[in-house]
């Protein structure tokens, strides 16, 4: 029997702390949509697609109205476009494909148009690399990423080099909407199959043909739990995010089951990330400084974000029947309010952000730098972002937006990608060691047979 | 199958009539009521039974959150599942 305390409770989460469900992703396999002219890869392409998606948005909206909480958006990952096209080139032509089908089905994001390179690229992979840049300005809803380091095969320095170059030839063609194709590129390492998210997710081959990701988000139910148990002790803090954690998760858990159910997909995972949004009360930043840091980026950020990763994770776990894709607090600068104003009050650096990553969040997310950056510069940056996710094994990624033609002030790119301030980097040059190329060797303990 | 229904609002004359009455001209047949003031808001929550509702979930929904705007109250309805999910192991 439900008590009207729990009702009361849950719907409170709801109504007034921003507890919804940030993404249903379909992951569709294309792997049987390989045909031997472009033509016919496009037309498979196309017809599975919408097939296996058509009833993707109405079913979100059905689970919304019965269930009373927003799911926010559906989206679709696709099988690494770079696998599909590997015969017949022609990627750029399936991105617009991509793009029709996530138009006609009214999914706001379509990820996977993708590469995996992480111990080394074929000649097509490098051209296909190279298409990246025209396929995000060409297209709206398409999403990019290439994995370039893993912790059982090292770092491809040669195709980090290449993403440098990639990065600002992507910010030069959007130069007129605020580079906002860099937006929709991520560079990793240790990238996973199921990631929900967007723009890095992608439907890895190891999946099944349909499968249902859900990723919940809850930042202010934490931060709400956690106002009541000011001047606690760590223990009561960590006990308060898990229990939290817990719940926020359940409804991630439900609803994925429900909806791949309905969907005729497999059930694949539940992502515990605690993804922020731009809005007030919606902030993994003021979940840190209300543990009780001024600000986020003072000295303390690093050892609360690990708090609070691990105990997502812990009450996550134990909801959810499989937990997977990224599950990490998000930290992505232009998408968390609090973040935003650390970053303009001067609070909050790079190299803080670069720690943060190191012990429980995913990446340098959403982050806005000079137009004027060095190609090397940002490959430098990748290189110690993988180097990162590589030794921890972990995923780490790097979405990273050069603004063409703006060195300072701030970048507005709408909607759920927010509104991100040019952050100041060193500008040493890395030229002589990027230009070395070839591979980083995978870490002595990725021995581990 | 069943539903609840979440009332909250400033407490009225006949907010109970007025819901279950909504509530009989759907087939939605009201099998258990909780309510509570809290700090002048009156919230009740009932639970009911839509097994032979004849318009779909969704529209009835709407139709609940739009008699909460008439009546100057908020007014949910929504399968149980998400409290069971959340509330038991």
């Amino acid at each position: 029997m439900i008590n009207i305390n729990e009702v009361l409770e849950t719907n409170k989460m709801i109504r007034s702390q921003h507890l919804d469900v940030r993404t249903i992703t379909m992951g569709i396999s294309l792997l049987d949509c390989i045909g031997s002219t472009i033509s016919e890869t496009k037309q498979l392409v196309k017809e599975k697609i919408l097939k296996k998606a058509e009833k993707l948005v109405a079913v979100g909206e059905e689970l919304s109205a019965e269930l009373g909480i927003p799911i926010v958006n559906k989206r679709i990952s696709v099988t690494p476009i770079s696998l599909i096209t590997a015969r017949t080139g022609g990627s750029v032509e399936i991105a617009k494909v991509l793009d029709e089908c996530a138009e006609i089905l009214g999914v706001d994001f379509i990820g996977g148009y993708s590469a995996l390179v992480h111990k080394g690229m074929t000649e097509y992979e490098k051209e296909f690399i190279k298409t990246i840049p025209e396929a995000l300005s060409v297209t709206k809803k398409v999403c990019s990423s290439v994995n370039i380091g893993s912790t059982k095969a090292g770092i491809n320095m040669d195709a980090v080099k290449m993403m440098g170059e990639i990065i600002k030839e992507t910010a030069y063609l959007t130069k007129d909407n605020g580079s906002i194709g860099c937006a929709k590129l991520v560079v990793f390492a240790n990238a996973v199959e199921d990631n929900p998210f967007m723009a890095g997710a992608f439907h890895g081959v190891g999946e099944a043909d349909v499968v249902i990701n859900v990723g919940v988000s809850g930042p202010g139910v934490v931060k709400a739990a956690l106002e009541n148990v000011k001047s606690k002790d760590l223990t009561v803090v960590a006990e308060t995010i898990k229990n939290v954690a817990y719940k926020i998760t359940r409804v991630g858990q439900l609803v994925a089951k429900m909806a791949s159910e309905r969907l005729n997909a497999n059930f694949g995972i539940v992502d515990l990330s605690l993804a922020p949004t731009p809005v007030m009360g919606d902030s993994v930043a003021h979940i840190l400084e209300e543990i009780g840091l001024e600000s986020v980026g003072a000295y303390g950020t690093t050892a609360c974000l690990a708090l609070l990763n691990d105990a997502v994770k812990k009450g996550g776990i134990m909801a959810s029947s499989h937990v997977g894709g990224l599950s990490g607090a998000f930290i992505p600068v232009s998408e968390d309010i609090g973040m935003i104003n650390a970053v303009k009050n001067g609070k909050l650096c790079l190299e803080k952000l670069e720690a943060m990553t190191a012990i429980c969040s995913v990446g340098l997310d959403m982050i806005a730098i000079p137009g004027s950056t060095d190609k090397d510069v940002i490959s430098a940056i990748i290189a110690d972002e993988a180097a990162i996710g590589v030794v921890n094994n972990k995923t780490t990624a790097v979405r990273i937006i050069p603004v063409h033609g703006k060195d300072e002030g701030e970048v507005d790119f709408g909607g759920l990608l927010g509104t991100a301030p040019i952050m100041k980097i060193n500008t040493s040059s890395p030229n002589e060691f990027i230009s070395r190329g070839g591979r980083i060797p995978a870490p002595v303990w990725a021995n581990k047979n | 199958m069943k539903a609840i229904v979440t009332v909250i609002g400033k407490d009225t004359k006949g907010i109970i009539a007025k819901v279950s009455n909504f509530l009989f001209e759907r087939d939605i047949n009201i099998e258990d009521i909780s309510q509570t003031i809290m700090q002048d808001f009156f919230s009740m929550v009932m639970m009911v039974n839509i097994v032979d509702i004849k318009t779909p979930f969704s529209v009835i929904a709407k139709e609940c959150d739009n008699l909460g705007k008439e009546l100057g109250l908020e007014i949910r309805i929504q399968s149980e599942d998400i409290f069971n999910a959340m509330h038991r192991i």
